[in-house]
């Protein structure tokens, strides 16, 4: 019994990565902006969002670690190959161009946190770039890895950010498990906000293809999934300490707005050098944590859906349109934030119009790729699993099309 | 006259009967491979309700206006497990190219138009994958195929002929009716092979392994990263796994059998033959930390007192361990180690010479129970290419060359 545990331990720790990081870099620029919006203005009132977003989360991500160990492929071959390559194409198309705007915001992330430690944007936006390029073209998968765990790490600057600070945890525990609705507008958006942004078709391209690289299979699945369990519950809990932070630094001395995150982070200076210097150190972290996957996730969704060669162990010669198309997405994202009076707020709203397209087709695929029994033997949805699945799909693409409407009611308007 | 066609050119084309009406479009097209591995046997036609199937010779002429048939008598079409649809089964698919030895996925198939008697035939010429076929792929039905022929002009083909070209069918039952085999595989490199191996899913690598043969699955498992090599072992049969592990070096078979559950690679041990087995056993004992871990069996040892023509004879009934051979080992009555000779040294030496003459400098070894540290220490130190194993009594029980010491380190 006992050697039975140590080994699922040994199996689980051989296991860690793709779910922690994919739930981990969900906390981006952008996630970070909205939770702190969301406890400047409402104090602790949206915490009981956490737990319905991380169980949607695992609902998800679950399918993607299963379909990844079962059939040994990514979701864009799976869905180039059950799909046909025109429906890849487009899917591909959309993903591209999502990403970019998340790009772009990350290294916008990155220049606001660094400006708090007054370094300039052209000194910090190009170094940043510089650096997430040569990462993945000089680093080999476990190295990145390795990395990549150990920025997952530092998120633990908002824990202790959050501790300095001194909010009132028994009004934040009883918020957590209390649900409030109010038919206040700004209320509503900033809940649809909370739960439509923390998922994104990113996530399921990156985890499913982390889990093929990884050689997870089917026998090492149930750790996974337990993997994939540990990452989401962890990035709630992160999301939970930002939101309470801000709660405890801003809202609790007048609830008012913040811009970005970087304000946030400004806000934090009257509770002590340290709370503020963590925070912003957190959004840099996050922001290059994020800057450094989604180009490299972006490149191998493409290259292997529409079928060129790909990976950071080809040369360039072997795999030209993969790294043309990693090292674009760098440049261009990192470029546009150096040009001053770049409408950058524009272009988030419009990526969460196109997330709002992409994201309904990609989860509705997945189920019906989860179902498919010549793909997944056994491994099929049962049908609770499809109840439930099919419950959390209708769910977050209704809130997505209701983000998809306050994003464009705001880019009119 | 247009002498090739695309698959996506075909699809959709319409088709005439004797009089020249339109009977349907193209919905398909398929081979049957154990009568032809290239020819196109029938149409698939979409007409009305039902499918109706076109023979081969039931064609006068196709090209890019349309295909008029010289025989009208169709049947309805009915699946069946002898044809391979390029629609359906190839298109979008990854298979393997041989020739230039990687996995690709099909965008589009391009067809030679050929004469056979009073019949147009198509025969597959080439599986296009790369830019040019993607755009193919996306204006297909969107645009007069004359005109995409003229805007793919620019961009460079990139395409496999069709004899190079490997299916994976992971179903035993129909790889023989489709006759597909994975013969051409057998033939590449066990290290190309193992990086196509790795980059197939489960099911179809697993086919791969358990169809070639042993030898040179044996080979290219050798080569496929721990993980995964330990996936395929337990997904095969416990029979033809014991069968690869036997054609595997002692030592990375019992690297290959740690890394399974212990009930798996128990299954497999005892389906293996005596000798190979107990070897491998031996080799398991060891702590994965201990030297003995990284020790091969395979070695050539020598009586102290032997001469260069000893040697040469004993090399010549082991030629199988030549290719990584570097070096022969002396050992008294008790096989206690007493000397390395370096390969090298056996060619400038007369035959009658004792080949204690020609050992290397001071005698180097490790204990079997020593910590592998001590055996990376040893080996840059030294620049070794191979290290001797010795028992607690010094007995020669094994060896370590430099190839397993590169595998640990850059699994690391």
């Amino acid at each position: 019994m006992l050697k039975r545990i140590r080994r699922q331990i040994a199996i689980f720790f051989t296991v860690i990565g793709p779910g922690f990081i994919t739930a981990m870099v969900d906390n981006d620029a952008g996630g970070i902006f909205t939770y702190s919006q969301a406890g400047a203005k409402y104090g602790y009132l949206s915490l009981w969002t956490l737990a319905p977003i991380a169980l949607l989360l695992v609902i998800t991500q679950e399918m993607n670690a299963r379909m990844g160990a079962v059939t040994g492929k990514g979701l864009s071959d799976l869905i180039r190959e059950e799909f046909g390559l025109r429906v890849t194409f487009f899917v591909m198309t959309l993903l591209v161009l999502t990403n970019f705007t998340n790009v772009m915001a990350n290294f916008a992330g990155v220049a606001s946190s660094l400006e708090l430690f007054a370094v300039p944007r052209w000194v910090s936006v190009p170094l940043a770039a510089a650096a997430v390029w040569l990462l993945v073209v000089k680093g080999t998968y476990r190295s990145v890895e390795k990395i990549f765990l150990g920025a997952c790490v530092f998120y633990v600057c908002y824990v202790i950010s959050a501790l300095l600070i001194e909010p009132d945890w028994q009004q934040a525990i009883s918020s957590s498990v209390q649900p409030v609705l109010m038919l206040d507008p700004d209320y509503i958006t900033l809940v649809i906000g909370l739960v439509g942004t923390s998922i994104a078709p990113w996530m399921q391209f990156y985890l499913q293809a982390a889990v093929v690289e990884k050689g997870i299979s089917e026998r090492e699945y149930a750790e996974s999934r337990i993997e994939v369990i540990v990452g989401c519950v962890t990035m709630v809990v992160i999301a939970f300490f930002i939101i309470v932070a801000c709660a405890g630094a801003i809202w609790a001395h007048g609830p008012r707005d913040i811009e970005d995150a970087a304000h946030a982070a400004q806000a934090l200076k009257p509770f002590g050098p340290y709370a503020f210097a963590l925070f912003a150190a957190g959004l840099l972290n996050a922001s290059l944590f994020a800057a450094s996957i989604l180009p490299l996730s972006t490149a191998y969704s493409v290259c292997e859906g529409l079928g060129f060669e790909a990976g950071v162990n080809k040369s360039f010669r072997e795999a030209p349109i993969f790294y043309w198309l990693y090292t674009l997405l760098i440049v261009l994202g990192a470029g546009v934030i150096l040009i001053p009076g770049f409408p950058l707020v524009r272009m988030i709203l419009l990526s969460q119009v196109l997330n709002g397209v992409l994201l309904p087709l990609v989860l509705i695929f997945m189920v019906l790729l989860v179902n498919k029994r010549e793909l997944m033997g056994r491994w099929v949805n049962t049908r609770l699993q499809n109840a439930i699945a099919w419950l959390a799909v209708v769910i977050l693409i209704g809130l997505t099309l209701a983000l998809v409407g306050i994003s464009l009611r705001d880019m009119l308007g | 006259m247009e002498e090739l066609l695309y698959f996506t050119e075909l699809v959709g084309l319409k088709v005439y009967d004797l009089r020249g009406r339109r009977i349907g479009r193209v919905a398909d097209a398929a081979l049957v491979p154990l009568i032809d591995p290239a020819r196109v046997d029938r149409y698939l036609v979409g007409g009305g309700w039902a499918w109706l199937t076109v023979r081969y010779d039931q064609i006068r002429s196709i090209g890019l206006d349309g295909i008029h048939l010289q025989d009208e008598r169709l049947t309805p079409y009915h699946d069946d497990e002898y044809m391979l649809r390029i629609g359906r089964d190839l298109l979008d698919q990854q298979i393997v190219d041989v020739d230039g030895r990687k996995v690709v996925r099909v965008n589009d198939v391009t067809f030679e138009i050929r004469r056979e008697q009073s019949a147009q035939v198509l025969r597959v010429l080439e599986v296009d994958v790369g830019l040019r076929s993607i755009l193919r792929r996306l204006l297909q039905g969107v645009l007069p195929r004359r005109w995409i022929r003229r805007i793919q002009t620019p961009i460079a083909p990139n395409s496999i002929r069709w004899e190079h070209c490997n299916i994976i069918e992971p179903d035993p039952l129909r790889r023989l009716r489709l006759n597909i085999s994975y013969k051409m595989l057998e033939k590449l490199h066990p290290a190309d092979l193992a990086d196509i191996v790795e980059e197939l899913g489960p099911e179809e690598r697993e086919s791969i392994i358990a169809s070639i043969d042993s030898e040179v699955a044996a080979e290219a498992l050798s080569e496929v990263d721990p993980k995964t090599q330990a996936s395929i072992l337990e997904a095969l049969e416990a029979e033809k796994a014991a069968e690869i592990v036997e054609e595997m070096s002692p030592d990375e078979a019992a690297d290959a059998l740690a890394e399974l559950e212990e009930e798996t690679s128990e299954e497999i041990l005892e389906e293996m033959d005596a000798e190979p087995k107990a070897e491998v056993r031996e080799l398991l004992e060891f702590d994965e930390h201990q030297a003995g871990s990284l020790m091969n069996t395979e070695y050539v040892a020598l009586n102290e007192n032997a001469t260069v023509r000893d040697a040469v004879e004993a090399l010549q009934g082991n030629a199988d361990l030549l290719e990584t051979l570097s070096a022969v080992f002396l050992v008294d009555e008790e096989g206690v180690l007493k000397s390395a000779i370096p390969l090298g040294r056996l060619f400038v030496a007369a035959p009658g010479v004792p080949l204690r003459e020609l050992a290397a400098g001071p005698l180097l070894r490790v204990k079997a129970t020593d910590h592998r540290e001590r055996v990376f220490e040893i080996f840059d130190k030294y620049n070794l290419l191979n290290l001797p194993v010795v028992d607690e009594e010094g007995r020669l029980c094994g060896v370590i060359t430099a190839d397993d010491i590169i595998s640990v380190l850059r699994n690391r």
